[in-house]
């Protein structure tokens, strides 16, 4: 490293430690860039593969209401993939260029949004779970080091709030109605429990990008500390409900103040992650097939546009 | 039987409001198909915001004919418990999605449609319509624009799109008639001053899509084929699945609330 890149890279840490922003035009590491390419493209992509599960249920929601709310709820999704993608491109990167490394399977998307959604129960559950757990993470990414993505998360995190409340209350509604309402949500609560809490990652123990991203405050809270926050939070939400809790050995820690609970599955989360989650192939296949046939509208769009430009030209000429 | 002159046209008002939710509704749940199957992120976006436009007006409407009938109904019963024959849109909005070109050939012609409507429907006697008007008008404006824009696009960018415009142009021409044939029933509740009598916004029609496609450098279609009977229940083989699909979940769990 030479000395200049040396002085470059103490005041960048001096400004990271006197939590100050960075700025897409700031001097950053190489690897700092890199670090947050990853994790913001695969934070956007999440957004827009996770259209398809609920997606899944926009046809068939069993009222108008809801019908309206779950369509608002995938449509604000499609807008935070936007908004993300935005602040990765601020990094030098092209959404054709991210969109590419999903769909060849460089990039990755939450493992969660490989589990299927079998019933209109499933849409709750990703609502006041999947959401929720996402909202723990983001919450903490507001603060983020980056001023492109800590500025995105500060908007999605006014939305996503609203979809937490609405997947409770799709809850509230199974679980005060009939027996096989309150059937199913016991059955989608008991199904994305775990993988709700596998998507804050491997222990810290285990975490590739962990202690790098911590010291540039990429992160700022650990994947276990994050986690033990959800579930603490969950535990009343469930009572509420009147629903049974999943983990079985959950217990109050009075000494270290939060809910000790069972270890998570980590044989199914790498499993899953790995390719053998029910709709792993159907997600990609679903982003490309849309992709390939929207090729025809983007290339007709580039065609018009460049013709407009020709025209004001020859009429200037 | 004796009905007095007051229940008949309570009937005819409520069947009214009725078929305007039916339209919206079934077009609303069509736009709504393409979440996640947009050509780019922005389409999906939008074409969330059309939808939903769609199925709140839809919830308006029904909701209104529900008040009017009374018996605790309310807009789900229209909606999910209701058959293929009882449903009243016009067939154009049933046609499956269908590619983008399809899809905005079809918003093209309902929103220019709807661009001449709803100003009318206004000024209706009834208040109620005249004021779900008012609320879908702007929304109507908005619609307009964007699908004015992308058929100039489409028709006026690359040999494939034109190609396809042209193509969803004559599939789709066969279906816009019935919209300006109003039958007993409106003619009633036109004479009354509550409906609007369609059979005058067809010149108007015909001509701003004339003047779109022109622009598009797309041809208006001259088939002379016209396909009837959305407003008696007389429709494709299409809608049929689509409520399969949307009503399935509600009907197995009857009196379940959601
Ligand atoms: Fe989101
Ligand atoms: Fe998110
Ligand atoms: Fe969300």
């Amino acid at each position: 490293m030479s000395q200049n890149e040396l002085s470059l890279e103490t005041a960048f840490q001096n400004k990271i430690d006197n939590e100050l922003k960075i700025e897409p035009k700031d001097w950053m590491p190489e690897a700092y860039r890199k670090n947050l390419i990853r994790q913001i493209s695969q934070h956007a992509h999440s957004e827009v593969i996770g259209e398809q599960p609920e997606g899944n249920w926009i046809t068939r929601a069993p009222s108008l209401r809801r019908k309206a709310v779950l369509l608002s709820k995938v449509q604000d999704e499609a807008g935070h993939g936007l908004y993300l993608y935005s602040a990765a491109e601020t990094l030098g990167i092209s959404r054709a260029e991210m969109i590419e490394a999903l769909q060849v399977g460089k990039a990755k998307y939450a493992s969660i949004f490989n589990y299927p959604t079998q019933t209109w129960g499933d849409i709750g559950a990703i609502g006041w779970l999947v959401d929720g757990a996402a909202i723990c993470n983001q919450v903490s990414l507001q603060r983020t080091s980056y001023g492109p993505y800590a500025r995105s998360m500060i908007r999605i995190c006014k939305e996503e709030s609203f979809h937490q409340r609405q997947g409770y209350q799709i809850m509230l509604e199974l679980a005060k109605g009939t027996i096989e309402q309150k059937k199913m949500a016991q059955d989608s609560l008991n199904r994305f429990y775990w993988p709700s809490l596998m998507m804050f990652g491997p222990h810290d123990s285990e975490s590739a990008h962990s202690e790098k991203s911590m010291k540039w405050k990429i992160k700022r809270e650990t994947n276990d500390d994050l986690r033990q926050k959800f579930i603490d939070q969950t535990v009343p939400q469930i009572e509420f409900l009147g629903l049974e809790h999943p983990d079985k050995a959950l217990k109050w820690n009075e000494e270290r103040g939060h809910y000790d609970s069972s270890e998570i599955d980590w044989e199914e989360f790498y499993n899953v992650i790995n390719g053998n989650g029910h709709c792993n192939r159907q997600r990609i296949e679903h982003h490309v097939k849309a992709h390939e046939e929207g090729a025809w509208v983007r290339d007709a769009q580039n065609a018009y546009t460049a013709k407009v430009v020709l025209r004001a030209a020859q009429a200037i000429a | 039987m004796n009905i007095s002159n007051k229940d008949n046209s309570q009937a005819d008002l409520i069947e009214y409001a009725t078929r305007l939710g039916d339209d919206s509704l079934i077009l609303g749940h069509r736009i709504s198909e393409w979440a996640s199957n947009g050509p780019f992120l922005e389409e999906d976006i939008a074409l969330g915001n059309v939808a939903l436009d769609y199925i709140g007006r839809a919830r308006m409407y029904y909701t209104y004919a529900a008040e009017l009938t009374g018996e605790g109904k309310t807009e789900d019963d229209f909606a999910y418990l209701r058959n293929e024959r009882d449903f009243s849109n016009y067939l154009l909005n049933e046609l499956p999605k269908g590619d983008f070109a399809f899809t905005i050939v079809r918003q093209l012609f309902i929103d220019v449609f709807n661009s001449l409507f709803l100003p009318q429907l206004q000024t209706s006697a009834n208040e109620h319509l005249a004021a779900i008007a008012s609320k879908a008008v702007k929304e109507t404006r908005y619609h307009l624009r964007r699908s004015k824009d992308w058929s100039i696009r489409l028709g006026d960018g690359t040999e494939e799109s034109h190609q396809r415009m042209q193509k969803a142009l004559a599939d789709l021409w066969g279906y816009v008639h019935e919209m300006f044939e109003p039958d007993e029933l409106e003619k009633r509740l036109i004479a009354q001053g509550i409906a609007v009598d369609t059979a005058n916004l067809k010149e108007q029609w015909l001509a701003e899509i004339t003047e779109t496609l022109n622009t598009a450098t797309l041809e208006v279609p001259e088939a002379e084929w016209a396909v009837r009977g959305g407003r008696a229940g007389h429709h494709t083989e299409h809608l049929g699945h689509l409520l399969c699909v949307m009503q399935s979940v509600h009907i197995r769990y009857p009196g379940a609330k959601w």
